[in-house]
């Protein structure tokens, strides 16, 4: 163990310094595609989980229009966000990462990174076109119908060899830590999405098809995908991010190589069995229940894990965070990430998951992970990889990347504080009882009540897309008016 | 020898079959047993699969993505047995593809909604809900009540759930067109209808026989929801998991 921690430590100062070292020709044309596609969705999905926070707070935006009613726009946002946003900085970033790690170009070369961008766009199109007209399997955050399945599993395939071929050409007797977060994520999503995408069509020249699971096993793998779809595609995935760009842009090694490996196992090993804390108290057997809130409470250690590993690399750096945004956004990344996967444990638990279910208080758990964490790190990554990647000295404007970071920064606060009051006050209102024994409210009180904290909740939506325009006006100056180096230009 | 963990950081294949082999137990342990273990549905009587009509309007409420905002899934609470009915079984979802179970109430749960409104409630709420409710923050489906219902193929969705293990008959599969037509007809002859299908409401729904639209469909379906099961009739050793 000893030993191969010496040799980790060497893979990632040689990582550190890629500045000093001759770096093969890298395929980087993709990955400033990448960029460009990770801040145009994420605009696109921040924009649309305006608008759906809108209708919620103000009906008449639905605008009496099937195409943009509530129910059809909703995946719209949660799939730009996750697959879209989500998707397409993940991919850049494992580019980035397993060539500079590797010390190797791209296995298949430009053509095959290529068409796995190229790919990945058709995919989120054909989704999204889908869901306005209403082309969906009902099943949430795997909404595409079978044909788009089929697309997105033809990708996935094509992005696994591309990825795990740079692996085995790599020029290092080690695969770095980031690597195997990713891969785990690239094994994991694909297990997922054919498990839980198991469809007949009703015609081959038709959209509709109805999954072969029905009800109770339906829900169960369901829950499977989409507890995980958060667990790999949000955290295990991010997390290899984080295990290059921290370091990275800290100039440290990671804190501890044996915590890196006691975390992964543990954290891939357990976040399969939460799932079935989404159907607590349904018509799931308790006893797949009592599964699945034990790992998820399990699961808070080695989330922690990842978290201290993270921020304790900043030792002897902590003085960054005044100058670097980019080291700023990302610890403050992990601060989200670990409060909540505080909370998410907590909410597993049986009696307070009875009251936390089917309220915002869930949306807004979600939207701290998923705004906080997934969010912030991306960002981070943006901040540092995108002057790296034109060749530029650094960013156009610090101060408004820090703008960026404080507008942000109250727009989640906003949020998750306004969907605690309105989840934990939607609980409390539905299980009420008046001092004659009878239900205190009618659902409809409840709804009424909802209102002012939806207002809230579409400031905070609203203060953190303006953050997100003023990062891609940063980023294209940067882009476009800050002057080439040379240097840079050689690794990048 | 101890086990070095250099051995997975040098090897791509060891390593990506490592992870799949982890990442694989989870899901086996808690997804297998599901189908093996015969008391996961329960045994209660009554449970059918959707009548041909019932199935259209279930697609339109999985089209519109109603269970972004609507759970089917009573929990065994005492105020949601008040204020909904008894708790949701795994038997009255058994024909559900997909379940409909949902993660989030915007709007109250639906699992028992069939037959707690008249079909012109429903109606007059779907073109506008804050006509009735006044709170009501749902969007208008307006466009269902005048959208004639496509079902020329709906033998074909029967045929497909057939495959997949719903136990509809090759009978139920010939007559889909004609017993979806039926249920929209009180003056049809719907004594074979209601002997396939239990417990069919047979209305006029949205509007007059003849042309069946989607906004029919609907609430067809949604009177039909949680109605199936006679819970008088049930003994608790039945209901156990």
């Amino acid at each position: 163990m000893a030993s191969a921690s010496v040799a980790l430590g060497g893979i990632n100062a040689n990582a550190v310094s890629a500045h000093d070292t001759a770096a093969p020709a890298y395929h980087d044309d993709v990955i400033r595609a990448g960029m460009i596609a990770t801040v145009f969705w994420g605009v696109v999905g921040f924009l649309m989980g305006n608008v759906i926070a809108s209708q919620l707070a103000f009906p008449a935006m639905n605008l009496g229009l099937e195409w943009t009613s509530f129910g059809r726009l909703r995946p719209v946002h949660t799939s730009a966000v996750i697959f879209a946003f989500g998707g397409n900085a993940m991919i850049a970033a494992s580019f980035y990462i397993v060539q500079r790690t590797c010390r190797t170009p791209l296995f298949l070369g430009s053509l095959g990174a290529w068409c796995v961008f190229w790919g990945y766009q058709i995919f989120i199109l054909l989704a999204a076109s889908g869901y306005v007209l209403g082309i969906t399997s009902g099943k949430e955050y795997a909404e595409p119908e079978w044909y788009v399945d089929l697309w997105l599993t033809l990708v996935w395939v094509l992005y696994l060899v591309v990825f795990a071929g740079t692996l085995m050409l790599r020029r290092e007797p080690h695969i770095y830590v980031a690597n195997w977060f990713i891969l785990a994520f690239i094994v994991t999503v694909a297990m997922l999405h054919i498990g839980n995408n198991i469809q007949v069509p009703v015609s081959f020249l038709g959209w509709k098809s109805y999954t072969v699971p029905g009800g109770v096993q339906d829900a169960m793998i369901q829950w499977w995908y989409g507890h995980n779809a958060v667990g790999f595609f949000l955290t295990a995935a991010f997390l290899g991010m984080m295990y290059y760009f921290i370091p990275k842009a800290a100039n440290r090694p990671v804190y501890s190589y044996r915590l890196s490996i006691v975390h992964f196992w543990s954290l891939i090993f357990l976040y399969i069995w939460a799932g079935p804390h989404h159907l607590h108290y349904t018509s799931l057997p308790d006893w797949a229940q009592t599964l699945g809130m034990t790992f998820s409470i399990m699961l808070w250690m080695p989330s922690w894990g990842g978290m201290i590993n993270g921020l304790m690399t900043l030792s002897g750096a902590w003085d960054k965070l005044r100058t670097d945004p980019s080291l700023r956004f990302s610890v403050t990344a992990l601060a989200f990430y670990g409060m909540s996967t505080f909370e998410g444990p907590m909410m597993s638990i049986k009696a307070v998951n009875a009251l936390s279910h089917y309220t915002d208080w869930t949306v807004g758990h979600v939207h701290s992970g998923a705004m906080g964490w997934v969010g912030f790190i991306t960002f981070g990554m943006l901040y540092w990889l995108v002057p790296q990647l034109w060749g530029r000295a650094g960013l156009y404007s610090q101060r408004l990347a820090n703008w960026h970071f404080w507008i942000a920064t109250l727009g989640i606060v906003f949020y998750i504080t306004s969907m605690w009051v309105s989840g934990i006050m939607q609980g409390l209102m539905w299980r009420a009882y008046d001092e004659y024994g009878f239900l205190q409210y009618s659902f409809s009180e409840s709804v009424a009540a909802m209102h002012p904290f939806y207002v809230i909740r579409l400031l905070g939506g609203l203060l953190y897309l303006v953050g997100a325009l003023i990062m891609a006006y940063n980023l294209w100056k940067t882009v476009t008016s800050v002057a080439p180096v040379r240097a840079a230009t050689a690794t990048a | 020898m101890a086990f070095s963990h250099a051995i997975l950081e040098k090897n791509v294949v060891l390593l990506a079959v490592a992870t799949l082999i982890t990442v694989a137990i989870g899901g086996l342990v808690q997804i297998v047993p599901l189908f093996t273990i015969e008391q996961t549905i329960e045994r209660v009587e009554g449970v059918r699969p959707y009548s041909p009509l019932e199935l259209a309007g279930r697609n339109i409420y999985v089209r519109e993505g109603c269970y972004v905002c609507h759970s089917q899934q009573v929990r065994p609470f005492r105020d949601e047995i008040e204020r909904y009915g008894h708790y949701s079984l795994a038997a009255e979802s058994m024909y559900d593809h997909p379940f409909q179970w949902g993660s989030k109430r915007n709007g109250p749960d639906l699992a028992r909604v069939g037959g707690k409104y008249s079909d012109a409630w429903h109606v007059a709420h779907l073109i506008n809900p804050r006509a009735v409710v006044p709170e009501s923050i749902m969007p208008a489906y307006a466009f269902m009540a005048t959208r004639p219902l496509a079902y020329a193929d709906i033998g074909e969705h029967l045929r497909t759930l057939k495959i997949i293990g719903v136990p509809y008959s090759d009978e139920m599969v010939a007559n889909a067109k004609a017993d979806l037509e039926a249920q929209k007809n009180p003056d049809a002859d719907t004594g074979a209808l209601l002997k396939r299908y239990p417990k069919a409401v047979v209305s006029e729904f949205a509007g007059p026989a003849g042309q069946v639209t989607e906004m029919d469909a609907l609430v067809a379906y949604l009177q039909m929801l949680g109605t199936l099961v006679d819970f008088r009739n049930v003994k608790p050793e039945q209901l156990r998991q």
